[in-house]
């Protein structure tokens, strides 16, 4: 759209004849449609006359004599001002995802899982709904099998902030047994990814926020913010709304709910930035620290309590381990590592040889498995 | 992963420290199935030491196993993702694939190049400062490059990177450089790119890529990845007038409220004068801030502003610099991206999201639509899945805007479909075709109300839809019948007599159908203006045209009649002997037949002719609206 087609329209769009324009700054008809087409230029001394009869403001008849222009020491402060940093767009834009749900859902909940995106999501919502609250409460779907200090330290954050957090356990999971030792993949299934569906059913969840990032593995990056899943829980691929520009479509069928990725563009290494910039509090247990472990399935294991089967013929020991991820502790691996502070932990992962997810045992299927899951309902 | 800077093992604190200053770059890429485009993100990963080592080891196996290099690495495996297009070789939708250097973070959207696809790559571009579009050398400039180009310029992007890639097959040849970048130059001069830089690579090989090729001793310019970490992105629109659509009101207690949004372009100062559009309302900014106060904020910030007046305004108003307030209007021309199988019609109402505000509106006149081949302009009625047209639209209500190319996000809409909620289109404003200040509804002084009110009722229309020969007519005229003989004011419009006047200028294709519906329920509500109890009765076989039309009606002052009966009834019955014809082909678009009925959903009333006799049918709705009251004035 070149600017001589828009000022035909503005003319157009003023509603006054252009008969009536050249008598009244007294100039012929021809010179004004001139003007119009853009074939001659409107003399200076009759801008602002041309202004006032058809409200077409001066900077748009004569852009070249005229520009919007701001006052000087705001201007010359914003030269000044350095561009927003990657973080600080980052942040923006989550902060806006979080606010559209909120504005345009029913009934949301935050999925909290303690660990340290789950820890920048909440802090996101904190700063979203400031100086209030965030008007959802958080959801953490316990295995009952997760490490001992995220429980005690999610209960001391939920406390210090004053937040309303609900518990969901799969009972009956628990009652039949179900345990990560004995039933393999059938045990994330039955108590996360059915426990996570029978919470959301049971509460009647419209939009749960997750803290899944697009970096983390490969059928992640194709999925869009605002997630449908049928009212069965699964994920269509195949189906998903484009997303344009800042605009969200929130709008759900009969049935359907939304999972929604306020952090999706961020990478793991903006996670710990922002976490060491914004002295966010995470687990202690992504510090090093001496721990007893035990080598299990090929990966070292924390005796977090007595429930733990311990291999015939070992012992625990202890080492100095630290974990990357954190999850239910018979599947997460330690790693051995100095790191006690959060830049040496951010050292350490950029010298690392091994990816974030490795320590994982859900990853470890055929590579297109987190999509088939997905599908199903795991979150 | 050993990354490039000596700082993270020697001084960890002056690492972070120089990374929290690093901006951030998005971008797309653009290319055709075989121009390289997942090998060449591939390779920006790997060489900008993003790819772990474990993630390395299953690279190496998967590209012995399926890649399409030999022995060597298969970059492109790094990239394709979900499994349906790792099976068909190809990628089939907008993913996101992040990597930082030094300098940057950037943020790809990988986008397909298949014509069926237009739809993901405006959505990829949609958020992206830069386009890299790749060509192969030993094709030169494709059909694809030109569609790639155009719907970079559609989308406003103003600077573009011509990749031109395996410059290794081609002898990494100066002249077939030249060439292409003359072919390309002369072509893209008629859109609205601004810069053009050239660049001859391999991502395969690696020329160009990081480091500066060897092979090519006659090309001085950057290298691709030093370009990307260098280019100067636009200043976030900080020096244009200040706008923030309002997404939240944050009311926490009696003593607070404030007003939460993504800034989107210039810089808001407590003090300021701010006006609220489209209300206009005036007030000054007393706080600005996030989780604390803040100096001032700027484009691309997300904030809280409260204001020292109690003023109304709420999701869906815009925040605007008192100087230089958005435009309003209900009309506007644009063009429109059409991404669903369902086709567009003009005339059909959607719901249009434009930054916060939902409203209704319709396409009122599509001017053209674009092949995105030869940006040729072609007549058309309908926007088909993929298709870019010139529209004239019309809303239910004004609503505070730019154009897009000064703002994306305030000129920046998507259409979503009333009945499946899925999101269908995207758009961008050109302009007002009128402005809302000229519009102005002429005050009546004798309301609907007092004039239906005269006639001892209450103004309404009775809706019947259903197939032909369901009995529809046979019943609404039995109804119109009764009511007259207790003394009401009726009128009746009849699809086949409207068609012989009003609609005579339509046809039966799915455009000319809802072009007929809204023109029926505009009349109607004309004639329920003048206090009449009116009577439709029309086929009318889509929802969204019937939801239309009930939209004219205030609440209440609608009823549906779902005058049903089975397709196998109405053609045996085939009063008119339409169906026979339908069936031996000598009549198109024939309902039931080779064009779809939707049946409604909710109608207020549902006759099943299967059980009930006309006569009980039209006794059910006449004692219907008598026990709403309809058929006793109110004398206002």
């Amino acid at each position: 759209m070149s600017g001589v087609q828009n000022l035909k329209a503005l003319f157009r769009l003023s509603g006054i004849r252009q008969r009536d324009i050249a008598a009244a700054v007294g100039r012929s008809e021809g010179a004004v449609s001139q003007w119009v087409s853009g074939e001659r230029e409107i003399p200076a001394d009759l801008v602002q006359k041309v202004e006032q009869i058809t409200g077409i403001p001066r900077h748009r008849l004569r852009p070249d004599l005229w520009e919007y222009r701001m006052p000087n020491a705001i201007e010359a402060a914003l030269r000044a001002a350095p561009d927003l940093t990657h973080l600080q767009r980052l942040e923006a834009e989550s902060i806006h995802i979080l606010r559209e749900v909120v504005a345009e859902a029913d009934k949301p909940v935050m999925l909290y899982s303690v660990g340290k995106d789950s820890a920048v999501m909440l802090h996101l919502a904190m700063k979203a709904f400031a100086p209030g609250k965030p008007p959802f409460p958080l959801l953490h779907v316990n295995t009952t099998w997760k490490f001992s200090g995220m429980i005690d330290f999610r209960n001391q954050r939920m406390a210090a902030l004053g937040l309303e957090l609900i518990e969901w356990i799969n009972r009956d999971g628990v009652a039949r047994g179900i345990n990560p030792f004995d039933h393999g993949g059938a045990y994330t299934d039955i108590m996360k990814t059915e426990a996570l569906k029978a919470a959301l059913d049971h509460h009647g969840f419209d939009v749960a926020f997750g803290g899944a990032r697009r970096d983390e593995e490969k059928s992640r990056a194709k999925e869009r913010i605002f997630s449908f899943r049928s009212a069965h829980h699964r994920w269509d691929p195949k189906k998903q709304r484009p997303e344009l520009w800042h605009l969200y479509n929130a709008r759900k069928n009969k049935g359907e709910t939304i999972r929604a990725f306020p952090i999706s563009n961020w990478t793991e290494l903006d996670i710990w930035q922002y976490i060491y910039l914004e002295n966010i509090p995470i687990v202690p247990l992504y510090f090093a620290a001496e721990r007893p472990v035990v080598s299990y399935n090929g990966m070292t294991i924390m005796v977090d309590d007595a429930r733990m089967r311990i291999p015939p013929g070992q012992m625990p020991v202890m080492k100095k381990v630290r974990f990357r991820t954190l999850g239910c502790y018979p599947l997460t691996g330690a790693v051995e590592s100095q790191a006690a502070t959060l830049p040496e932990i951010i050292q350490e992962m950029l010298l690392t040889t091994t990816s974030e997810r490795q320590g994982r045992a859900i990853d470890h299927d055929a590579s297109a498995s987190m999509e088939k899951k997905k599908q199903e309902g795991y979150f | 992963m050993a990354h490039i800077s000596d700082l993270i093992a020697t001084d960890i604190a002056a690492y972070l420290k120089q990374h929290e200053t690093k901006s951030l770059l998005r971008f797309i890429t653009c290319g055709s199935v075989d121009d390289g485009k997942s090998t060449l993100i591939g390779r920006l990963l790997y060489d900008s030491k993003m790819i772990f080592e474990d993630q390395l080891a299953a690279l190496e196996a998967d590209s012995k196993k399926m890649g399409t290099q030999g022995q060597n690495i298969d970059f492109a495996l790094l990239v394709d993702g979900l499994a349906a297009e790792r099976e068909q070789g190809i990628t089939i939708d907008v993913a996101y694939r992040f990597f930082s250097t030094e300098k940057r973070k950037f943020i790809v959207a990988d986008t397909p190049g298949h014509e069926q696809y237009t739809r993901n790559m405006i959505t990829g571009a949609s958020t992206a400062d830069l386009a890299v579009i790749l060509i192969d050398a030993r094709r030169g400039v494709l059909t694809q490059t030109r569609r790639h180009s155009y719907l970079v310029s559609l989308i406003g992007i103003k600077q573009v990177v011509l990749a031109i890639n395996k410059m290794d097959l081609v002898n990494y040849s100066h002249e077939v450089f030249d060439r292409i970048l003359g072919d390309y130059t002369a072509f893209a001069a008629q859109l609205a790119i601004e810069r053009i830089i050239p660049i001859p690579i391999s991502a395969l090989v690696g020329d160009n890529i990081t480091e500066p090729s060897g092979n090519m001793p006659w090309y001085h310019g950057p290298t691709l990845m030093a370009h990307l970490e260098t280019v100067e992105i636009a200043r976030m629109a900080r020096e244009a007038p200040f706008r923030m659509p309002v997404q939240w009101v944050n009311r926490p207690n009696l003593d607070f409220r404030g007003f939460s949004g993504l800034v989107s372009s210039g810089t808001v100062y407590p003090g300021d004068p701010i006006k609220v559009m489209p209300s206009a309302r005036m007030s000054r900014v007393a706080r600005v801030m996030i989780d604390g106060d803040l100096p001032y904020a700027t484009a691309g910030q997300s904030i809280t502003i409260s204001l020292e007046d109690e003023i109304d305004c709420s999701r869906g108003d815009v925040m605007c610099g008192a100087e230089n307030p958005a435009e309003v209007s209900d009309q506007f021309e644009t063009t429109i991206v059409w991404m669903n199988d369902t086709p567009m019609l003009p005339g059909r109402s959607y719901l249009l999201k434009l930054g916060t505000q939902t409203v209704t509106a319709s396409v009122t006149t599509l001017k053209h639509k674009v092949n995105v081949n030869t940006l040729e302009q072609m007549a058309a009625r309908q926007l088909e899945l993929n298709e870019i047209g010139l529209c004239n639209i019309s809303l239910d209500r004004p609503v505070a805007f730019d154009a897009y190319a000064e703002n994306r996000d305030m000129g920046g809409f998507i259409l979503i479909d009333r009945l499946s909620n899925e999101t269908v289109a995207a758009g961008m404003i050109h302009f007002a075709l009128r402005r809302a200040q000229n519009i102005h509804w002429q005050a009546v002084d004798v309301s609907r109300t007092s004039r239906a009110g005269q006639k001892g009722q209450r103004a309404c229309v009775l809706w019947f839809t259903g197939l032909s020969g369901a009995g529809k007519s046979t019943v609404a005229n039995l109804v119109e019948k009764r009511l007259f003989a207790l003394g009401k004011h009726t009128t009746m419009l009849d699809g086949d007599n409207v068609r012989h006047g009003l609609n005579r200028d339509l046809g039966f294709t799915d455009t000319d159908r809802v072009e007929n519906i809204r023109r029926v329920g505009e009349v109607a509500r004309l004639m329920a203006d003048a206090g009449l109890i009116v009577l439709v009765s029309f086929i009318s076989p889509f929802r969204s045209e019937r939801q239309m039309a009930r939209d004219l009606m205030p609440a209440g002052e609608f009823f549906e009649v779902f005058v049903d009966a089975p397709l196998a009834v109405v053609e045996s019955r085939d009063p008119k002997g339409l169906y026979k014809k339908a069936r031996r082909g000598e009549i198109k678009h024939f309902t039931g037949i080779s064009s779809p009925y939707e049946p409604p959903e909710n109608p207020e009333l549902h006759i099943d002719t299967t059980r009930l006799s006309p006569e009980a049918a039209a006794e059910l709705i006449v004692a219907q609206l008598s026990a709403r009251g309809l058929l006793q004035g109110d004398v206002a």
